[in-house]
């Protein structure tokens, strides 16, 4: 079958480390990600079912493998060589339309009894991602038994399946994923009715994050910090009070808050100024080094940051951590929330009253990944929020 | 002096000048248009430091001062900001002159306990520098910074609520003064707003007292306030006035300049254009080749080092009311311009430069200041637009702030316009909040910040006319910014002309007002 695969290589990987998260390096032959003819996974039990990657999408996280910029600490809980693409929708042999919650936990692994972690229903903190009949891997995208979403099959166990209701679209039923990993982190976290919230970051995630803190802990006041025009319009429409750009955060978060701010004077190596006061709960979801340095002084003494997209090895400065007592937690994957339901019933619940096709595409084929690769890492730019693979020809 | 005049267009007319931030435009306006040039400068006083000492020897309706002093005496000097003149006075600045002699006479009479305080009410602090340029270095020297320093309308230590007017407003006055056997008020009035029972009840006021007249209902009912007999916020500011008299003892001092704006370098700016020379001509295009290619800040740094060669041309001291009476008087002599009827259209040119931007930013919230508030209300009777016409203003109004002068003025910007341009909505639903914000207060007090609520004032100073007027037009304006201000952006004056025949009709008839130099018009 043809896939996109992904394997450890070092000489790649310096490579494409080197040339800076340069599109055309980061696809070329000699990198890490290649288009190839490769043996379908094998099912590993009977609770296994066969799944068709319809849609799938090209998440930061796949970004920042292909780009070199993902953290080495992932490499330990990843088997390689892998078919990447872990938000996506399907359909099973018999033509049915699922989703994949893609964590390899202990149930996926046949292991019985759970860990503790699985036992409480917190699946994406399991233990046993190294055990079992699968090999080793934290997501279905990052396991090299299961395969992913860019490839033309992949297997998942029976746990791992959610039938995607009529309501929704291919495109919209692939970010059921990413929908879930922002209804976790807003339940995880839980804001105040009277808590002004900041989300760093309007790409998918971010916009995500603003419609479920919306929806499950509504606060006083729900600011977002987009980039681009159409990051701003998305967030407004899914519930964020004040869209603000990122050059004025600082001013817009002082005024939200009544903060006092203290801004650097004469001082070429830190222009970012230090506010007294500022948001109860920030969501920091773009996972750079730049938007984790504001989020923490972003952040009020005694105040939560929330680490929704996935950070690699990021220069931060810890000292406004420290002085302002903050807390800074992971906020990472889905499972059984404290309500009692699973993360992603959840997601598909909320789905269809977000709209979400329109965070969906452009879709491409994935002969043409090259192409889909260098759109997505200039997707902000390009008004886009989710760029995908589109298999439903060859399905 | 040569009258101001109101010369017609016609086929010989140059190009005349707009003033475009810091920068110029050369426009053709329609034929018949009406150009309103301000008078030339008086001639000033020829010894202004014999006419200081005649003026506090010989008062109006109060003993001299020399009588007043006493040894042992509690006495408090204070004086107009740096928002008067515009731009700065080259030094010696009047007030200079008067503190000196005040001291001078103080000292004589044995007096030991004397404070000078800036009267900057609501206003940013002004710098050390600021201050010195004022007062000038001997008395600095001498008084800085323990006994020479601005008031601080937030120091709840420092304002004391004295009482409260038959209308209900409450009058606040900083404790020194209060607490001062004698006030000396020393005054530099340049337009017809300023001087008399305000000078007091803003300068030493805080928000509490100050917000009673800085309102838009206020505001609305001004016109205009520049002519105070019409004006209901100086009617406000008397009745407070009237309260501080009889609650400290008060000398008044008043001096009133001519309206040389302008130095040498850029004297073209002073004459009317049929009257420059070739030299003129050449420098106007030097200057306007150096101001089209210079980034802003460069250009500002040149524009706000530019000092004004005013000479003084009225001096009188004594009892407030009487006192700015006769200010008053000299003022209306320099810039009085005698205007027959009103026209559709408006046209002014906003130059770098209003009282709440010396070396600072003229930022959006200000051009509007400038423009609908300052420029629209300098006329007696009646405004020079008629109801329902419209202002073309020329002006860059860029995105800029100063982020030390104006942090409150972003916001304002950013939050408040970004949600509404009625004035009074915006008083009702967000001046509390402003005028109460810690860090504008902080800023206020420990910085160069004008005071939280300061945007708001600078927005109502233009009620009246957002009222009266069917339009604005900005050319030359940054078009989101223009918008943001409720505005219409034009690119050239032609096009703006066009725009405005859709609320005047075709053809309207035109009235540019050639300022500064200042001047009022009075419309018949």
């Amino acid at each position: 079958m043809l896939a996109l695969t992904f394997d450890r290589n070092i000489p790649a990987y310096a490579l494409v480390k080197a040339a800076g998260g340069r599109p055309d390096v980061a696809t070329s032959p000699l990198a890490l990600l290649h288009l190839e003819d490769v043996e379908p996974p094998k099912l590993p039990g009977s609770d296994w079912h066969r799944v068709h990657p319809q849609v799938s999408g090209i998440c930061g996280s796949d970004i920042a493998a292909i780009t070199g910029h993902a953290s080495f600490y992932m490499d330990p809980l990843t088997s390689f060589p892998f078919i990447p693409g872990h938000e996506l929708c399907g359909r099973l042999d018999d033509g049915s339309r699922v989703v994949v919650q893609p964590v390899l936990g202990c149930a996926v692994r046949g292991i019985d009894p759970p860990c503790r972690m699985c036992a409480e229903g917190r699946i994406g903190l399991c233990e046993n991602v190294t055990e079992g009949e699968i090999e080793v891997g934290l997501q279905t995208g990052y396991c090299h038994d299961t395969g992913g979403g860019w490839g033309e099959l992949l297997v998942a166990h029976e746990s791992q399946l959610y039938e995607v209701p009529d309501a929704l679209t291919d495109g919209a039923a692939m970010l059921t994923e990413p929908l879930a990993c922002a209804i976790h982190a807003a339940l995880r976290t839980g804001a105040q009715p009277e808590d002004t919230v900041l989300v760093m970051g309007a790409g998918c995630l971010g916009l995500l994050t603003v419609a479920a803190v919306k929806t499950f802990t509504p606060p006083r006041k729900l600011i977002c910090v987009a980039k681009y025009p159409h990051q701003a319009e998305l967030a407004r429409s899914l519930g964020a009070d004040l869209v603000v750009a990122p050059g004025e955060v600082y001013q817009r978060v002082r005024f939200a808050t009544q903060a006092r701010r203290v801004d650097t004077i004469g001082n070429l190596l830190e222009k970012r100024p230090v506010l007294l006061g500022g948001a109860d709960l920030v969501f920091e979801c773009a996972g750079s080094a730049s938007s984790l340095s504001d989020s923490v002084r972003l952040a009020r003494g005694g105040g939560k940051v929330v680490l929704v997209g996935m950070p690699g090895k990021e220069e931060v400065d810890w000292a406004p951590i420290w002085q302002r007592e903050l807390q800074v937690t992971g906020a990472y994957a889905y499972g059984v929330e404290a309500n009692g339901k699973r993360t992603f019933d959840l997601a598909l619940e909320l789905a269809p009253s977000l709209k979400l096709d329109r965070l969906a595409g452009p879709f491409f084929a994935l002969e043409d990944y090259r192409d889909a690769i260098e759109y997505a890492m200039s997707s902000g730019r390009l008004s886009a929020v989710r760029v995908a693979f589109d298999q439903r020809s060859e399905a | 002096m040569r009258p101001g005049a109101v010369v017609e267009v016609d086929r010989n007319t140059p190009p005349t000048l707009f003033h475009y931030g810091e920068g110029f435009r050369l426009e053709r306006l329609p034929l018949g248009s009406r150009i309103i040039y301000p008078p030339d400068p008086m001639d000033p006083i020829g010894h202004p430091e014999r006419a200081i000492r005649r003026a506090l020897t010989k008062p109006i309706e109060d003993d001299p001062l020399k009588d007043l002093l006493r040894p042992g005496m509690k006495l408090t000097i204070a004086f107009d900001d740096l928002s008067l003149p515009l731009p700065p006075m080259a030094s010696p600045d009047v007030r200079q002159l008067v503190i000196e002699e005040v001291v001078d006479m103080a000292a004589h009479a044995g007096i030991e306990d004397i404070q000078l305080i800036a009267a900057i009410g609501l206003h940013r602090k002004m710098t050390a520098d600021e201050i010195r340029h004022i007062v000038g270095d001997r008395v600095f020297t001498a008084f800085w910074p323990d006994r020479l320093y601005n008031h601080d309308a937030e120091d709840p230590a420092d304002n004391v609520q004295i009482g409260k007017t038959s209308n209900g407003e409450e009058v606040w006055l900083n404790r020194r003064a209060l607490e001062s056997d004698l006030v000396v008020y020393v005054n530099l009035t340049l337009v017809p707003m300023d001087g008399g029972q305000k000078s007091m009840s803003t300068g030493l006021g805080c928000y509490r007292s100050i917000k009673e007249h800085h309102t838009v209902h206020t505001l609305l009912n001004s016109n205009s306030y520049m002519h105070p007999p019409d004006s209901a916020l100086h009617h406000s500011c008397i009745r407070q006035g009237q309260i501080i008299e009889d609650a400290v003892r008060v000398f008044h001092i008043e001096t009133s300049l001519n309206n040389h704006a302008f130095p040498a370098i850029a004297n073209f700016l002073q004459k009317r254009e049929t009257d420059w020379t070739t030299s003129d001509q050449a420098a106007f295009y030097a200057l306007k080749q150096a101001t089209d290619l210079a980034p802003p800040d460069l250009k500002r740094t040149m524009f706000h080092s530019m000092l004004a060669p005013y000479g003084m041309t009225s001096v009188q001291a004594g009892q407030v009311d009487k006192v700015h009476d006769k200010t008053l008087e000299a003022v209306r002599s320099q810039m009085l311009v005698p205007v027959e009827g009103q026209t559709d259209v408006v046209t002014m040119g906003i130059p770098y430069l209003g009282p709440y931007n010396p070396n600072s930013i003229l930022n959006p919230v200000l051009v509007v200041c400038l423009g609908l508030g300052y420029l629209f209300n300098l006329y007696k009777n009646k405004p020079v637009v008629r109801e329902g016409g419209v202002v073309i203003m020329s002006h860059p109004t860029r995105y800029e702030f100063h982020s030390v002068h104006h942090p409150s003025y972003i916001d304002f910007y950013d939050e408040v316009l970004a949600d509404t341009t009625d004035s009074a909505e915006i008083e009702k639903r967000y001046e509390k909040r402003f005028a109460e914000d810690p860090w504008y207060r902080q800023m206020y007090q420990q910085s160069y910040a004008y005071h939280g609520v300061h945007p708001f004032y600078a927005w109502y100073w233009a009620a009246h006319a957002l009222a009266y007027l069917g339009d604005v037009i900005v050319v030359g304006g940054e078009r989101s910014t223009v918008h943001r201000l409720g505005f219409k952006a034009a690119t050239t004056l032609e096009d703006a002309f066009e725009m405005a025949e859709q609320t005047v009709g075709r053809y309207p008839s035109v009235s540019h007002l050639r300022t500064p130099p200042l001047l009022l018009a009075e419309v018949e």
